[in-house]
C-alpha cells in the first residue's frame, strides 16, 4: 500500500490529530480549574487553519483510496472558509465553554465539534458516494448531541429531538434516492454515474427528487425546513451559530458538486423547474416567516433560510462563476451571520436576554455591540459598502449568466425578496437606534476579551471581504481547478 | 497610479473626512472637520469646472474627459472606471455646494452630533462616487450607499412620523434598485457582441451597440423605473413627501437637492444612452407618468399646511419636470433638463434649510398657525421670497432659464401628442405660482398669528452663510444661464447622436 497518498489528507489529519490531543487533554489533564482545554482547542484549530493555506496551490489535484477521496484547490479553498469560520466560532464559544454551568462538559463540546467539522471535510472531498454517505453522518450525530448541550432547558432536549429524527429521516430518503442512482448506473462514483446512467424515466425523476430532498433537510430549504426555527432556537447558542453557517456552507457545496456533476446531464429535463421551484419557496417562505419573529434566534433561522434559497442561486448557474459566487457567499455569510451571533452571545451571556424588544435603544447603553449588530445586519441585507452586497451581486449575475428569460423572472423574484429581507433587518436596526424614547432594559457592560476578538474579526471581515477583489478572484481561479472538469452541462 | 487622477479625490475627500470623525471628540472638532472637508470638496469642483473649461476651450474632444479604469473584479469584468463630462461637472458642483450649505445648516444638530455628521458624509460620499463613476457597478454601488444612510438619519434626527416615513423611503428606494440591478446585470450580459468581452463600462458598451433591440425592450423599463423611483416619478413619489418632511434639514437639503438628481442623471445616462432604440419606442408612456408628476406634484402642493409638505409635492412636480425633460429626447429640452436639475437642487436646498430654521424657531410647520414673519425675521422671510420666485420661474433666477429651455425644447416635437403634454406640463407654471404666493402672502406678509412669535431672532450667521451661499448660486445661473447651458449643452451631444442613429 502507498502509504503517500495519506498526505494529500493532511488537513483532515491534522484535524483528526487535534482532537484526540483535546480528547487526551480533557481526560487526563486537570480540566475543571483551568481553561486549558479551550486554549489548546483554539490554538490547535488556529493550527489547523493554517495548515490549510499552506498546501501547493494550483498543483495537480490529488486523490486517495482509488478515487474515492480527493483534494484540489477549490475543495482547499472551501475547507479553509469553514476553518475560519469554526476559528470564529470557537472563539466566541469561549466564554459561555468556560462558565461554570459548561466547565466539566467543555471539553466534550469541542471535540464533538471538530468531530463534525471532519465529517464535512469528507463530504466536501468525497468522490464517491459512500464516503459521502460517511462524512454526511460523522457530520449530523454529533450536531444533535451538541444541540442538546443545555440540559438545564427543556427547549434544547426538544430542539436535539427534533434534530436527530429530522437528520435520520433525510438520510434514509438520501440514501433511498442513491439506491435508485445505483440501480439505474451500477457505480456510485461521481465520475461515472453520469456516463453510466441509462435514462430511467420515471425511477430517476424519483431518484433525483430523493436526493434533493435529503439534501434540502440539511439545507433547510423550504419544504424541508419545518425543524430549524426549533432547533436553532433550542440549541445553545455557539451550536446554533455554527449550524447556521458551518453545516449549510458544508451542504450547500456538497449539493452544488452532487447535482451539477452526478446530474448534470438531466438538468434541463428533470430538475432544473423543481430547483426554481425550491430557490422562490426558500426565499420567500424564509422572508414572510422572518417578518414577525420576536426571538432573535428564530429570527436569524428563518433569515437562513431564506440566505440558503440566496446560495442556491447558485447551483442554477451550475457554472464556474457559479461555484465561485456561491463559495465567496458562503464566506461573506460566515462573517454576516457571526457577528450577528456574536452580539447575541455576548448579550444573552451577561443578561439572558435573546428578544428584539430588550434590544430597544441599546446604542445608547453599548454602542460597540449595536454598531457590530448593524454591520451584520446591512451585511445580510445586502447594503454597499459591506461585503454582503458584493456576495449578493455576484451569486445574482452568476445565476442570469446562462441567459434564458425564465431566469431573469427568478433572479428578479429574488431581488424582491431583498426589499422584503431588508424591512426585517432594519427591524433589528430601528429597535437599538431608533426607538430611544425609553431606557435600555440591557445596562452596559464590558464583554469578554474572547467575545471582543471574535467580533471585530467578523467586523474587520465584512468591510474588507467586499472591497478586496483578490479574494473574489481568487475563487473563481479555484473553481478551475476541480478534479474533472464538471461544468460541461451547461451552456457557455 | 490611482491617486493622479483629479476624480479619485472626491471620494477620497469624504472618506478621510469619515476617518476624521470617527476621532473627534467634541462639537467643535466635528464642525472644523465638516467644514474644512465641504470647502475642500467646493474648491475641487470649482478646480475641476475650471479646469474641465480648459481643457474644452483646447480643443479636447472626447465624450468624457479624466478617464481613468482600474480592474476591480476581474471574473466580471468589474473596473472602478472614472470620467467626467459637462453634465457631471455640473452635478459635482451642485452636490459640493450643497455639502457645504448643509454642513452649515446642521450646525447645532442633536442629539449625537458625531453620528448625524458621519451618515451625513457616508451620503455625499456615495453622492459623489455615483457623479464620476462611469461603470456601471461603481455607480450602481455608490447609488446604494447614498441610499441607506437616509434610513438612519431620517428615523434618529427626524420630526413626526419619522420611523413610518424612514422605512418607507428606504424600502422604495431599494425596490427601485432591485429592479435597476437586473437591468444592469442584463445590460452587461449584453454589452459585446457574440464572443466578445463583456464590459460594464458605459462607454465601451455605448461604442459596441450590441443589445438587440428585444432586450432593449425589457432593459430600458428595468433601469428607467429603476432610477425614475429615485426621480419621483408618478406612481413611485409617494416616499417623497413623507420622507422630506420627516427628515432633519439638511438631510430634506441632500436629499431633494442632490440625491433625487441622481434619478435623473441615471435616467439619461443609463437608460436613454445605452438603449436609445427602446428610448425612442417607449418613451411615451413615461412622458406621460412624469407629466401627470408635474401636474399632480404641483395641485398636490395647493392643498397642503405643512410646509415642508408644500415644498416635497412642489420636488415631485420640479422632478418630474426634469424626466418629462429627458424624455422630450432633444438637444434643447435635455440641456433644460440638467439646467432644472441644477435649478431646482439649489432652490429647494433653499427652502428646506429655510424651513428648518424657521421650524427651529416658531416650533412648527404649519401655515395656519404663522403668519407676518417678515416683520419677525426679515432675513429669512426675504431668502424665502427670493427662493419663492426662482421657484415659480422668474426671469433673472435659475428657475426661468430651465423652464424657459425645457418648454422651448419640447415645443419642438410638431405632433399632436407632444404638444399637448408640453401644454399640459406649463400649465404647472401657473399653479406653481398659485401655492408660492398662497404661502408668501400668508406666512410672510399677513398679520402676525402668534404674539409669542414677536419675541424671535433672526438668522445667525452660520445660518446666513448657508442660505447666502445657495442665494448666489441660484442668482449666477439666472444672470450667467450661457455658461452652464454650454458646458451641458455639448455633453447632451453625444446621447441626441446615439438616439438619432
Amino acid at each position: 500500500m502507498d502509504y503517500s497518498q495519506f498526505l494529500v489528507m493532511h488537513q483532515e489529519i491534522g484535524l483528526l490529530v487535534l482532537i484526540l490531543l483535546v480528547f487526551l487533554y480533557d481526560t487526563f489533564g486537570n480540566t475543571t480549574a483551568s481553561k486549558g482545554v479551550s486554549y489548546l482547542t483554539i490554538c490547535g484549530f488556529a493550527l489547523v487553519t493554517l495548515l490549510g493555506f499552506v498546501q501547493p496551490w494550483f498543483s495537480e489535484t490529488s486523490s486517495a483510496f482509488g478515487g474515492m477521496y480527493a483534494t484540489s484547490p477549490v475543495m482547499g479553498s472551501i475547507k479553509n472558509i469553514l476553518n475560519i469560520g469554526v476559528l470564529i466560532v470557537l472563539i466566541q464559544a469561549m466564554q459561555w465553554a468556560d462558565s461554570d454551568y459548561m466547565r466539566i462538559r467543555r471539553g466534550e463540546f469541542y471535540e464533538l465539534l471538530l468531530m463534525t467539522l471532519l465529517g464535512m471535510y469528507f463530504m466536501i472531498s468525497a468522490r464517491h458516494f459512500l464516503l459521502f454517505i460517511i462524512g454526511l453522518e460523522t457530520a449530523s450525530l454529533p450536531l444533535a448531541a451538541l444541540v442538546a448541550f443545555d440540559k438545564k432547558h427543556y427547549e434544547s432536549h426538544e430542539a436535539a429531538a427534533k434534530y436527530i429524527l429530522t437528520a435520520v429521516f433525510s438520510s434514509a430518503i438520501f440514501l433511498m434516492g442513491l439506491s435508485f442512482v445505483y440501480g439505474l448506473s451500477g457505480t456510485l462514483y461521481f465520475s461515472d454515474i453520469a456516463a453510466a446512467m441509462t435514462n430511467g424515466g420515471a425511477l430517476l425523476i424519483v431518484a433525483i427528487a430523493f436526493v434533493i430532498a435529503g439534501m434540502g433537510f440539511k439545507l433547510s430549504l423550504v419544504p424541508f425546513h419545518l425543524w430549524t426555527a426549533d432547533v436553532y432556537q433550542g440549541a445553545p447558542t455557539p451550536v446554533t451559530s455554527y449550524l447556521s453557517v458551518i453545516s449549510k456552507g458544508a451542504a450547500a457545496f456538497s449539493f452544488f458538486v452532487i447535482m451539477v456533476q452526478v446530474f448534470g446531464p438531466f438538468y434541463g429535463e428533470i430538475w432544473e423547474w423543481m430547483l426554481y421551484a425550491l430557490i422562490i419557496l426558500t426565499i420567500t417562505v424564509g422572508n414572510l416567516f422572518a417578518l414577525r419573529q420576536k426571538n432573535l434566534k428564530r429570527f436569524l433561522a428563518f433569515s437562513s433560510i431564506s440566505q440558503a434559497g440566496y446560495i442556491m442561486l447558485g447551483v442554477v448557474a451550475g457554472s464556474s462563476l457559479g461555484l465561485g459566487s456561491l463559495m465567496f457567499y458562503i464566506l461573506v455569510y460566515i462573517f454576516s451571520n457571526l457577528a450577528a451571533f456574536g452580539v447575541i452571545q455576548a448579550i444573552e451571556n451577561k443578561t439572558g436576554k435573546v428578544d428584539m424588544d430588550s434590544y430597544n435603544n441599546l446604542y445608547s447603553t453599548n454602542p460597540k455591540l449595536a454598531f457590530t449588530m448593524m454591520l451584520a445586519m446591512f451585511s445580510l441585507a445586502g447594503i454597499p459598502p459591506f461585503a454582503g452586497f458584493f456576495s449578493k451581486f455576484f451569486i445574482f449575475s452568476a445565476a442570469v449568466q446562462p441567459g434564458t428569460p425564465a431566469l431573469y423572472v427568478l433572479v428578479l423574484i429574488a431581488l424582491i425578496n431583498t426589499i422584503i429581507s431588508l424591512y426585517y433587518y432594519l427591524l433589528v436596526v430601528k429597535a437599538m437606534f431608533i426607538k430611544n424614547q425609553e431606557p435600555c432594559v440591557i445596562e452596559p457592560f464590558t464583554s469578554a476579551v474572547s467575545e471582543k476578538v471574535g467580533m471585530t474579526v467578523c467586523v474587520a471581515g465584512i468591510i474588507l471581504v467586499g472591497l478586496a477583489s483578490c479574494i473574489y478572484d481568487f475563487l473563481i481561479q479555484a473553481t478551475r481547478f476541480f478534479p474533472e472538469y464538471i461544468f460541461t452541462i451547461f451552456a457557455n | 497610479m490611482i491617486f493622479s487622477n483629479i476624480l479619485i479625490y472626491f471620494v477620497v475627500i469624504p472618506l478621510v473626512m469619515l476617518g476624521l470623525l470617527f476621532l473627534c471628540r467634541d462639537m467643535k472638532q466635528i464642525r472644523t472637520v465638516a467644514v474644512v472637508g465641504s470647502s475642500a470638496l467646493v474648491a475641487l469642483s470649482v478646480y475641476l469646472t475650471v479646469d474641465f473649461l480648459q481643457l474644452r476651450a483646447a480643443g479636447v474632444n472626447d465624450i468624457m474627459l479624466y478617464t481613468g479604469s482600474w480592474m476591480w473584479f476581474r471574473p466580471l469584468n468589474i473596473h472602478l472606471a472614472v470620467g467626467v463630462d459637462g453634465i457631471s461637472v455640473v452635478m459635482l458642483l451642485l452636490s459640493s455646494i450643497i455639502v457645504f450649505a448643509g454642513s452649515f445648516a446642521s450646525w447645532k444638530i442633536t442629539p449625537l452630533p458625531k453620528d448625524f455628521f458621519l451618515w451625513l458624509i457616508l451620503l455625499s460620499t456615495g453622492v459623489f462616487g455615483f457623479f464620476i463613476s462611469i461603470d456601471l457597478f461603481t455607480m450602481f454601488m455608490f447609488y446604494e450607499v447614498a441610499l441607506i444612510p437616509m434610513y438612519l438619519l431620517i428615523g434618529l434626527w427626524g420630526t413626526g412620523r419619522k420611523e413610518y416615513s424612514a422605512m418607507k423611503l428606504t424600502l422604495m428606494l431599494m425596490g427601485g434598485s432591485a429592479f435597476l440591478m437586473l437591468g444592469i446585470l442584463g445590460i452587461y450580459y449584453h454589452s459585446a457582441p457574440e464572443g466578445g468581452q463583456l464590459t460594464m463600462n458605459l462607454l465601451e458598451i455605448r461604442a459596441n451597440d450590441a443589445i438587440d433591440h428585444n432586450w432593449q425592450y425589457f432593459l430600458f423599463p428595468m433601469t428607467f423605473v429603476g432610477f425614475g423611483v429615485l426621480g419621483a416619478m408618478f406612481p413611485f413619489h409617494t416616499w417623497s413627501p413623507d420622507g422630506h418632511a420627516s427628515a432633519p434639514t439638511a438631510v430634506s437639503m441632500l436629499h431633494a437637492g442632490v440625491l433625487m438628481k441622481l434619478g435623473g442623471y441615471g435616467c439619461f445616462r443609463v437608460a436613454i444612452y445605452l438603449m436609445p432604440f427602446a428610448a425612442n419606442e417607449l418613451a411615451w408612456i413615461f412622458l406621460i407618468l412624469t407629466g401627470i408628476s408635474v401636474v399632480y406634484g404641483a395641485f398636490s402642493a395647493c392643498v397642503q399646511t405643512d410646509l415642508k409638505y408644500i415644498n416635497a409635492y412642489s420636488s415631485v412636480s420640479h422632478c418630474g419636470l426634469v424626466l418629462f425633460a429627458i424624455l422630450m429626447l432633444n438637444t434643447t429640452a435635455m440641456t433644460g433638463a440638467v439646467m432644472q436639475m441644477l435649478s431646482h437642487g439649489l432652490m429647494t436646498a433653499l427652502f428646506f434649510a429655510l424651513i428648518g430654521m424657521i421650524y427651529g424657531r416658531t416650533h412648527t410647520r404649519d401655515i395656519r398657525l404663522m403668519g407676518g414673519l417678515m416683520k419677525i425675521m426679515p432675513f429669512l422671510a426675504v431668502c424665502y421670497v427670493i427662493a419663492g420666485m426662482a421657484s415659480l420661474g422668474l426671469p433673472g433666477l435659475s428657475g426661468f432659464v430651465a423652464e424657459m429651455t425645457i418648454f422651448v425644447g419640447s415645443f419642438q416635437h410638431a405632433d399632436m401628442f407632444h404638444r399637448v403634454f408640453t401644454i399640459v406640463a406649463c400649465c404647472s407654471i401657473v399653479i406653481t405660482a398659485v401655492y408660492i404666493l398662497r404661502v408668501v402672502g400668508k406666512l410672510l406678509f399677513g398679520p402676525v398669528y402668534d404674539e409669542h412669535h414677536l419675541s424671535l431672532t433672526d438668522a445667525t450667521w452660520w445660518e446666513r452663510l448657508s442660505t447666502i451661499t445657495l442665494i448666489v448660486c441660484v442668482a449666477a445661473i439666472g444672470c450667467f444661464p450661457n455658461f452652464f447651458s454650454d458646458l451641458i449643452h455639448n455633453a447632451t451631444l453625444p446621447i441626441i447622436d446615439a438616439l438619432t442613429k
